[in-house]
């Protein structure tokens, strides 16, 4: 069987692990990172895309408000490539309990997030979708964050600074000898083949699976209990800054617009599974209608797809008896098993939320390099990723520019999301991938209204005519990702698209016939 | 300034986009350049790129010529040409508008230039090295189809005009060509309409502002609608219509205006909108009620007809072929090219002047192959493009019934 060996074994390709595999290379560990699908497919793939201001935890959780409102502004540093500028407004709607307001400025003010407030109608020059019944209005800080640039920028950093980076590997094993944890055997999802990573201490940063991960070292008590929620991505941005409604934070009351799209979100439903998806139609019915509350006329508006994800709520029974599982604190949770169970070379991250990825790699490794006993400072917040040293943010119409200058000299692949064919030959190489769903969370391909409808096939053609990729592994690409598609579109099958649906189905199925290729 | 809202409404048109690409078979200029991507690239997907406050780095979208046909073909209802419109207003607010477009944007300010020196300055567009320096300096293609300065004003004429006075009152919009270069059609129109028992009142009236929309200048392009509609609606307030001859300017007053200026709320243009025809569309109304005159005399002559794109815009087929169709002799080709190319202001400019010419071409050549000797076309600008790439005459459709009438 093959063997690695490294410093850090770290289990999750989210944005925390990866956020722990970077912070450590940096600190010239030498790190193995595995994660059972592709990187940030678990929660960290399904998120909302808000890079929080601490608003919406200014009252609820003032730690956890203090933690966002710090942090967001690091990452707005760090990370200025994958992060839209868009700010942020908490608006009072007619449906909300005038009385929040003062408590959420007096909240933002106490807990140190920046939080202006504004007249209703600047909101409403500013966003003019916006529901024009808005009583207050506060500006804050929030951001949009394209995650899988984020992922892969701090995935890629770290394997610049020598750190192998597993994908599609998943931990089927801890290995524990005695009261140590020495590493973990991971199996190849796509070969089967199984290899062993042996490292001097392994961090779980598996999110909502952090529970799975710690039975298997045989620690029990990790109680991860996951919270799914729901979002529903519009097939345009009805408003260009985040809107949150200004309440105690409940359902779909936050609209975020992120690249192309705007979306709404989320809801909160204790599960038992955290690969549990399921969506209720109820839900997305109930989304929609509070969508109507913020942005009158969102009902008529064309819906792209729904997904859910779940939160990894870190739940400790014997100190918190909280059930409803919004009320369980958002801060993130670091065990040391060594303090905690008696187990060294083994620890868990998880909890927090995307936004404060880097603090907890930060908290995580300093953990790591004191067991170790090699204290190295975490240099994160000062170093940016690639593609951020120039620290200008990202902007929704970097692609348009770029589309433009090369007209006339590259084709256009996939036109809602303007990704022309080089880039595509290009990511499928560095990649080694004929799986069209890596390639889509790496350029957003078939994100936008068709939902791959029209580009897919021309990316499938590519694949057949790139050297070393055979017919029957285009073919089952191609089926794959519109079969993954096909999963979030149903629920809003409505309207314009509905209307997408059936031609991108008479394609599909009847000019093209390719549920019989071979 | 669009307003934003309006604006927003517009834009959540494109979430109509099922992406069949009709639009794109249908857009003359992405068919004959690689320069503009087309109706869906630039309407539909690139304004999802596109976000208030934040202008994308863009510039191909300044080569829709915004003729329409996109808009009138999609089967989904998107706004492209609208998108298009504002989308250009958004590149030329970030760019700045050339001195070219401001001055070729105002016929009105050309016309009273030009028309007490017609002859020197229609010598001066005539001659070669004056055209070569045009070009140089301000972008005007050397062989555009400019038109020649008639050197007097159809105003003039209408002043001292003796006015029947019996029949039934109609408002008479002849627009800035007629004023300043064909003021002969304008005469024409009240003549048949005359002879149809209307007494035609002609108020002071200016430029409609439609160049200068489509060369992005809304602000003025605001001005100058308002304007003519403020001087026209105390007419048509107790129900009198107007009527116009230029087919691209009461396409402004009637729908353009107020879908791409975003004019809805401006009462005085909703009510002259309302009571707008195109002089072919009265006539064949007229005929449909059974009140046309029809005491044509024939004309021996084969002409083709090009509906052009603005025609096309007002949604009310093809009168003229209607009406030509009633006069004896006349032999009507129909043709079916998509458009002229030149799109009011669009094939003058230096860059864009071969465009028009190949995105002209099928027209021209259906024109050849048609055998007539004379075209009819409801649009003055379509008209000088279609003289210049055919070399024949082109003429209005009333200029026809105006022979027939033998007026
Ligand atoms: C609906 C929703 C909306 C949210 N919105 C926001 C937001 O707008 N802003 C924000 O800041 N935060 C948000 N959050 C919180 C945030 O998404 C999460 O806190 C964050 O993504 C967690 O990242 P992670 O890396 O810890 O976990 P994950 O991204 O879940 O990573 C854990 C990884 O471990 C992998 N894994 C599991 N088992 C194994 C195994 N056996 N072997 C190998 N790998 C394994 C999983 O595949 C997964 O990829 C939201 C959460 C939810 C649920
Ligand atoms: S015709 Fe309409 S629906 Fe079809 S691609 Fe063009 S804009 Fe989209
Ligand atoms: S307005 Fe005319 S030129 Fe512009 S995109 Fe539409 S069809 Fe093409």
């Amino acid at each position: 069987m093959e063997k690695l060996s490294a410093d850090v074994l770290v289990i999750g390709g989210g944005a925390t692990g990866a956020g722990v595999a970077w912070d450590a290379a940096l600190r010239g560990l030498d790190v193995v990172l595995v994660e059972r699908g592709d990187l940030a497919t678990g929660t960290s793939g399904r998120f909302h895309g808000l890079l929080h201001s601490g608003g919406r935890y200014a009252v609820k959780d003032p730690s956890a408000a203090h933690e966002c409102a710090r942090e967001n502004g690091v990452v707005r540093h760090v990370a200025a490539d994958c992060v839209e500028d868009t700010g942020g407004l908490f608006v009072a709607t007619p449906f909300d309990d005038p009385a929040y307001a003062d408590r959420f400025a007096e909240g933002c003010r106490k807990t140190g997030v920046p939080c202006e407030e504004i007249e209703p109608a600047r909101a409403l020059r500013e966003e003019p979708r916006l529901n024009p019944g808005i009583s207050r209005a506060f500006r804050v800080p929030d951001g949009s964050i394209e995650v899988w640039k984020l992922v892969w920028a701090l995935a890629r950093g770290a394997q610049d600074r020598g750190a192998r980076v597993l994908p599609y590997h998943e931990v089927v094993a801890v290995h524990r000898g005695g009261d140590q944890v020495h590493g973990a055997r991971v199996r190849n999802t796509r070969t089967g083949q199984e290899l062993d990573v042996e490292a001097a201490v392994t961090v779980s940063a598996s999110g909502a699976w952090a529970g799975q991960i710690a039975a298997m070292a045989g620690i029990e008590g990790v109680h991860v209990k996951p919270g799914r929620g729901i979002m529903i991505a519009m097939s345009h941005r009805l408003v260009n800054t985040v809107i949150n409604r200004c309440q105690l934070p409940t359902d779909g009351d936050i609209i975020v617009p992120i690249e192309t799209v705007c979306v709404i979100g989320t809801t909160d439903v204790g599960t038992d599974d955290p690969d549990d998806h399921t969506i209720i139609q109820a839900e997305v019915d109930a989304m929609l209608e509070d969508g109507e509350r913020l942005v009158p006329g969102f009902k008529q508006a064309r819906a792209l797809r729904v997904w859910t994800g779940v939160r990894p709520l870190f739940e400790d029974r014997k100190e918190n008896g909280a059930t409803d599982t919004r009320d369980v604190t958002r801060a993130h949770a670091l065990l040391d098993h060594r303090e905690r169970d008696g187990v060294t070379g083994f620890f868990t991250i998880t909890g927090g939320k995307l936004t404060t990825y880097r603090l907890m790699a930060e908290e995580t490794v300093d953990a790591v390099c004191l067991q170790l006993g090699d204290a190295r400072p975490c240099t994160t917040s000062a170093e940016p990723l690639a593609g951020s040293e120039n620290g200008e943010y990202h902007r929704v119409g970097d692609r348009l520019g770029r589309r433009e200058q090369r007209l006339l000299d590259d084709q256009l692949i996939c036109e809602c999301e303007l990704i022309p064919r080089k880039r595509i030959e290009e990511t499928i190489r560095w990649r080694g991938t004929t799986d069209l769903d890596d390639l889509r969370r790496l350029l957003r391909l078939g994100m936008g209204p068709c939902q791959g409808g029209f580009c897919i096939y021309r990316v499938a053609g590519i694949l057949h005519g790139l050297d070393g990729i055979d017919t029957p592994d285009a073919n089952a690409g191609l089926i794959d990702y519109v079969r993954e598609r096909w999963k979030g579109v149903w629920p809003v099958l409505y309207g314009d698209q509905l209307r997408q649906a059936r031609l991108d189905e008479w394609i599909y199925q009847g000019v093209l016939d390719v549920e019989h290729l071979q | 300034m669009i307003d934003d809202l309006f604006h927003e409404r517009l834009r959540s048109s494109l979430d109509h986009c099922v992406k069949c690409t009709i639009c794109e078979t249908a857009c003359p200029v992405a068919n004959v350049t690689p320069l503009f991507p087309g109706p869906k690239y630039a309407g539909p997907q690139a304004e999802r790129f596109r976000a208030h406050g934040q202008p994308a780095d863009e510039s191909s979208v300044d080569y829709c010529s915004g003729c329409g046909l996109c808009t009138m073909s999609c089967p989904q209802g998107v706004k492209i040409a609208e998108l298009n419109a504002h989308a250009r207003y958004a590149v030329k607010q970030r760019k700045g508008v050339p001195l070219r477009d401001r001055l070729i944007a105002r016929p009105t300010v050309l016309g009273r230039l030009g028309t007490p020196v017609a002859p020197i300055a229609n010598a001066m567009l005539k001659a070669r090295p004056a055209r070569v320096l045009a070009e140089r300096v301000l972008g005007i293609h050397r062989d555009a189809p400019v038109p020649r300065f008639a050197g007097r004003r159809f105003r003039t004429w209408a002043r001292r005009r003796q006015a029947p006075g019996v029949g039934t009152k109609i408002v008479y919009f002849h627009g800035c060509g007629t004023e300043y270069y064909e003021p002969d059609v304008g005469e024409k129109v009240v003549a048949v309409l005359e002879h149809n028992g209307y007494s035609v009142e002609i108020p002071e009236q200016d430029c409609c502002g439609l160049p200068l929309q489509s060369n992005g200048l809304f602000e003025d392009a605001r001005k100058y609608v308002q304007r003519l509609a403020r001087a026209l609606a105390p007419h048509a307030r107790d129900g009198t219509l107007i009527v116009g001859n230029a087919t691209s300017c009461t396409l402004m007053l009637k729908r353009e205006a107020r879908e791409i200026l975003g004019l809805e709320d401006d009462p005085d243009l909703a009510l002259v909108s309302r009571q707008t025809y195109d002089i072919c569309e009265l006539l064949l109304e007229l005929h449909d009620r059974g009140q046309l005159r029809t005491d044509f005399e024939p004309v021996e002559e084969v002409v083709a007809y090009h509906a052009p794109c603005q025609q096309q815009g007002h949604w009310i087929g093809k009168p003229a072929l209607e009406l030509l169709a009633l006069v004896p002799g006349l032999d009507v080709r129909e043709l079916d090219a998509r458009c002229c190319g030149i799109a009011g202001t669009y094939g003058f400019k230096r860059e864009k002047y071969q465009i028009a010419m190949d995105a002209g071409a099928e027209l021209f050549n259906q024109v050849e192959a048609s055998g007539a000797r004379v075209v009819a076309c409801d649009s003055e600008t379509c008209r000088w493009q279609i003289e210049h790439g055919t070399r024949r005459p082109s003429v209005h459709p009333i200029e026809l019934l105006h022979q027939a009438y033998r007026l």
